[in-house]
Order: structure tokens, then C-alpha cells, then sequence
């Protein structure tokens, strides 16, 4: 109950920030809905498959190099053909890349997407002609639902209209994950995660769930991706480095990955907190996060969200193991 | 031609005495405590700074340049020792939890140290200056290579040949190995397993610092060399083996070699070339060329 309330209360105030925040406070808001939609993909490999992918900036990458190229080299503004486009364009790379990495577990898992991760990290740096290697490729104004909104200045667009539909993208990619992760489906995955000796006897297809829960996460992070390059204006290669891989994984463990909500609050307190303590200290901002990451590895592995049900719950937060859980 | 080849194929190899450092550093971490230690680049970074910071200020106090070396190497080996502070300090809290946890400590290592050496070096990249050709200059072949070039390569190849020694031939080379096979078995005998994995980390680290001080000489200090060496280190332990130090080896040098052979010919290739014989090796032999059996599901 108190749960929904504030999902609630977190929706309305999300809708109403444009009309109550700062324009600098709103702006923020972009990348985190963007994440939000790249997280809820991960932690269906993550939270709900067991499989922790540190080469899912390659996704990322897959879908602001899409949006980038539509709208700067072949003339396509609409933003629903770039994110139709980017999710084909991720589900057809992810197909024979998750059909090699989900033959491993663990380690040897989390190390081949890695190396997926840097093929198209290196591919992107140096065929320079085709991609523009280190300065990126500009990523144009898009157009929303038909309207050019070319007259708007590019605070007001982004703070207005795309504001609005990154985030019905974001609720529709959430209600679609719910129901995914809610089904017989999302139950099959849950299993194979905790038992897959198991999973295999009940006639579950192992390898063939986790090849779908690959190809689905890597579809969501092709979104948000897409997503994420229009506010900035330009794609670069390092949107599919190994450590912005590294760093998707650490929100998710931010914010929970245990809990269905965890990793979008996990996308949000990172935006922020990176955008205070970059202000705060602009050199050592690095060294403060990565403290708060072992902080968290160490005392609390179930995120934020795994402190707030301790809380609830009145006891003290104990560590919370996802191989056990 | 025979010139430009030998130059290529020199200039390879240097690369593999550092990488296989390194990469040994990692080896013998995940062999013993099966951790995938990826701030293994960031301890190269710092042993690479407080190598430069060495041999400055070893000039700054007027020592011969013909011994700048020592210093290099002290303050390499030196810095190495920071290991023991990561290891008592953080890793020995996540030893029973699920490897994705430790994954990400190490990670968080990354991220520190990175900052922390900003912090205290500066964004601007630092060098040794001219202690580089300090010892001239060699002709093999008609091609004219550094000698420093040729010492370093020396010293990998007798590191190796002493880890080796150190492995097989000493009593700590046997818990060692025994450790990394059987653990429970080993902590059975009396082995006091806190010691070793706090000696073993630690041996981890002065590698890794120790290739970073010995390559700083040949190029500069910057703060990314960390992250940039961690992927290329990996692509040396996967194609290699995980945990074995003959594939450190010989991963080290296919690595360093390749890579020096498609920046001659086609340097788009570079690193492309490297991953995808890294996946094909994944996907092909997932234990690498030496490695024990991997576990696939």
C-alpha cells in the first residue's frame, strides 16, 4: 500500500516537474528517463536471469549511433522511426551475440559481452569515415509524432514536448517489463536464476529464456540509447565503453536489483548525485562514487530499495545475496 | 624489409613483457581467490606515476642517469604494497559472496584510483624526459632499437622464469597452487588462508605496479592508461587461460605482437583484431589455451 502511494506520488511529481522544477533540474530529468529504460532491460538479465552483462553500453551505443545516423545522414527526423529502427537494429545484434554469450554463466558470461562491448566500441573509434571515430556524429532535433517543432528553442523542446515523450516511453517500457516479468515467462526466468539444474528438469529450456531475456534487455537499452543521444546532440564512441557498461551495472546495484523499481530510483540518485558531486568537486567526484559503490558492494548489496524494506520491516539491513535470494 | 620487421615484431614483444606482467598480476589473483581483479590496469596507472615521480625526483637530487633504474624499479615495487590495504581494507569482505559483488568492488577500485591519481599527478601527462635513450640505441638487423627496449624484455622474461620457480619449486608456490585448486582442503591443513590471500593479492599488485613503472620510460603517464591497458590485459587472460601463467605468457604474446603488426599494415584492425580473436577463443575453447576446464552453465 505504502508502496503504490509513492509510486504515485513519485509519478505525479515527475509529470509536474516541468512546471515546478528548474529548467537545469529538469534537463537531468532526460538521461534518467533514458536509463530508466536501459535499466529496466538489465535487470531482467540481472535481477530477474541471474546473468550480469558488462558490455550492455553496446546497446547504448547500437541506439544513439541509429538515431544519430537517421537523422544526420539519411534525413529521417521522426523519432518513432528512430526508436522503432534502434530496437530492430538492437534485437538484430543481439541475436547472435546473446545466442554465444548465454552458453556461459558468470564470469565467462559477464567477460564475452565485455569483448562484444569493445568490438563495437573499437569499430565505432576507428572506421572514422562511416562514424566520425573519436568527435561522433551529430544527432539532430527530432520530430514528435509528425510535429517538426523547429520554431521551439532547444531548452523549451526539450523541457516540453520531448520531456513528455521520453516519458511515456519510459512508463510504456515499464508496464511492458511488469507484465513481462509478472508472467509464466518472467516466473521461468526467476527459476532458472536460482536453480537451472532444476529449471532444466521442469522442461524449461534454459539456454532458449535466456536467450530471450537478452534479446529484450538489449531491445530496451537499444531504446534508451536512442533516448539518450538527441538531448545531448552528439554520439560518441565512449557511450559504448567497457566502463559506461560497468557504470549502468553499478546504478542498477544503486538502487536494487532485487526490487521491480530498483534500478529506475538507482538511474535517478546517480544523475543527481554525479551532477552534485561534479559541481561539489569536480576532480575527485570519481573517487567519491566509487567509494559509495564498494560501500554499497560491502554493507548493503541490496541498494536502496533493500534498505528501505529492511527499514519497513524494522530490522537491520542484512546482505542480500541474489545467488541465494 | 627485414628492418622494418624486426622493428615491428620488437616493439611487439616490449608490449608483451608489460601486458604479461600484468596479466600475471591478474592470473595469480583469480587463481587463488577467483577474483577478476579489473583495477588490475589501475594499479599499472599508479606504479606508472610514482615510477615517473621516482626517477624525477632522483634527477632533481642529481644521480647519475645511467642508474635511473633503480629508483624505477624501487618505487614500482614499492607503490605494490598498496595491495595489502585493498585487500585487508575491502576485498576480504565480499571472499563469500556471489562473484558478480566482487566484480563490482574491484570496479569501484577503478573509479577511485583513477581520481586518486588525478588527484595527486594532475590531468597533463607526465614522462621521464630523455632517460629513455639514456642506454643508446641497438642495430639488430639493420633496425635500430632502444636497449631499454631489450631490458625490459630481459627482465619480463626472467620475472616469468621466477614466478615460474617461485610456483613450482618453493613451498610457497605449493600452498599456493593448492590453494587455487582446494581451497577448503588447503585451510584443512593449517594453512592460514587470511596470510595467503593478503601475500597472494598483494604479489598481484607489485606486478601490475612494477609493468606500469617499467613501461614509463618508453611513453607518458596518463590517468586512462588504467582502463585502457584492463581491456587489452583481458583479452591476454581470456585467449591464455584464466588462472594459468603459461597462457599469461603466451596470451601476452600473441597480444602484444598482433597488435603491433596490424598498427603497421591496417591500424583500423589494432584492438579489432585483438576481440575478435578473444570471442573466437570464448566461444571456440572458453578455457583459453592453458586453462583448467571452464564452467559452462
Amino acid at each position: 500500500m505504502i508502496g503504490r502511494l509513492g509510486l504515485v506520488a513519485a509519478g505525479a511529481a515527475v509529470v509536474a516537474a516541468p512546471f515546478a522544477a528548474s529548467t537545469y533540474h529538469v534537463l537531468l530529468m532526460l538521461p534518467f528517463m533514458a536509463y530508466g529504460v536501459v535499466l529496466l532491460g538489465l535487470n531482467l538479465l540481472f535481477g530477474y536471469t541471474g546473468l550480469v552483462s558488462f558490455g550492455h553500453a553496446l546497446f547504448i551505443g547500437i541506439g544513439a549511433y541509429t538515431g544519430a545516423f537517421l537523422t544526420s545522414t539519411f534525413g529521417v527526423r521522426s523519432l518513432e522511426a528512430i526508436v522503432v529502427t534502434a530496437a530492430g537494429l538492437g534485437a538484430v545484434v543481439a541475436a547472435p551475440v546473446a545466442a554465444l554469450c548465454v552458453r556461459y554463466v558468470k564470469i565467462y558470461f559477464g567477460m564475452l559481452t565485455l569483448a562484444f562491448g569493445m568490438v563495437f566500441y573499437t569499430f565505432v573509434l576507428k572506421f572514422y569515415r562511416l562514424t566520425g571515430g573519436d568527435e561522433g556524429l551529430p544527432y539532430l532535433r527530432p520530430s514528435l509524432l509528425g510535429f517538426g517543432l523547429e520554431g521551439m528553442s532547444k531548452t523549451d523542446y526539450l523541457t516540453g514536448p520531448y520531456y513528455y515523450y521520453s516519458l511515456i516511453v519510459l512508463a510504456v517500457a515499464a508496464v511492458v517489463m511488469w507484465r513481462i516479468v509478472h508472467s509464466p515467462f518472467g516466473l521461468c526466468l526467476k527459476t532458472i536464476r536460482d536453480n537451472p539444474a532444476k529449471a532444466e528438469t521442469l522442461g524449461i529450456g534454459v539456454g532458449r529464456y535466456r536467450w530471450y531475456a537478452f534479446v529484450i534487455s538489449a531491445v530496451y537499452a537499444s531504446v534508451g540509447g536512442a533516448l539518450l543521444g538527441a538531448p545531448i546532440g552528439n554520439v560518441d564512441p565512449t557511450l559504448a565503453y567497457w566502463t559506461h557498461s560497468g557504470n549502468i551495472v553499478f546504478m542498477t546495484l544503486l538502487g536494487g536489483f532485487a526490487s521491480f523499481f530498483g534500478p529506475i530510483l538507482g538511474a535517478f540518485v546517480y544523475i543527481y548525485l554525479e551532477d552534485f558531486l561534479k559541481s561539489l568537486a569536480p576532480s575527485s567526484w570519481r573517487l567519491i562514487f566509487g567509494a559509495l559503490l564498494a560501500a554499497v558492494v560491502i554493507l548493503a548489496p541490496g541498494g536502496l530499495m533493500g534498505l528501505v524494506r529492511a527499514a519497513r520491516r524494522g530490522a537491520s539491513p542484512r546482505p542480500h545475496d541474489p545467488a541465494r535470494a | 624489409m627485414t628492418e622494418h620487421v624486426v622493428r615491428v615484431l620488437l616493439s611487439g614483444v616490449f608490449h608483451a613483457s608489460i601486458l604479461f606482467l600484468v596479466s600475471a598480476g591478474l592470473q595469480v589473483v583469480f587463481g587463488v581467490q577467483k577474483i577478476f581483479n579489473l583495477a588490475c590496469g589501475s594499479f599499472y596507472a599508479l606504479g606508472a606515476y610514482v615510477g615517473v615521480w621516482a626517477v624525477q625526483m632522483y634527477a632533481a637530487a642529481g644521480g647519475p642517469p645511467a642508474f635511473f633504474i633503480v629508483p624505477l624499479v624501487l618505487g614500482g615495487l614499492l607503490v605494490g604494497l598498496v595491495g595489502v590495504v585493498v585487500e585487508r581494507g575491502l576485498l576480504r569482505f565480499v571472499y563469500d559472496r556471489d562473484e558478480t559483488f566482487q566484480l563490482l568492488l574491484t570496479f569501484a577500485l577503478v573509479l577511485m584510483l583513477e581520481d586518486a591519481i588525478r588527484l595527486t599527478w594532475g590531468t597533463s601527462p607526465l614522462s621521464t624526459g630523455g632517460m629513455y635513450l639514456v642506454y643508446g640505441q641497438a642495430h639488430i638487423l639493420g633496425a635500430a632499437v632502444p636497449v631499454y627496449n631489450l631490458v625490459v624484455i630481459a627482465a619480463g622474461l626472467a620475472i616469468a622464469v621466477g614466478i615460474g620457480a617461485l610456483l613450482t619449486r618453493t613451498a610457497f608456490g605449493r600452498i599456493v597452487r593448492a590453494a587455487a585448486d582446494q581451497r577448503e582442503m588447503t585451510e584443512a591443513l593449517g594453512v592460514d588462508m587470511r596470510r595467503l590471500y593478503a601475500l597472494v593479492f598483494t604479489l598481484g599488485t607489485v606486478l601490475g605496479t612494477l609493468g606500469g613503472a617499467l613501461v614509463i620510460p618508453a611513453t607518458a603517464a596518463m590517468s586512462e592508461m588504467g582502463i585502457e591497458l584492463i581491456v587489452e590485459a583481458f583479452a591476454v587472460v581470456v585467449i591464455g587461460g584464466l588462472g594459468s601463467m603459461r597462457g599469461a605468457l603466451v596470451g601476452a604474446l600473441v597480444v602484444g605482437v598482433l597488435r603491433s603488426i596490424a598498427i603497421s599494415v591496417y591500424p583500423e584492425l589494432e584492438m579489432l583484431l585483438i576481440y575478435l580473436i578473444v570471442i573466437a577463443v570464448l566461444v571456440l575453447r572458453p578455457r583459453g589455451l592453458f586453462g583448467a576446464a571452464a564452467t559452462a552453465t
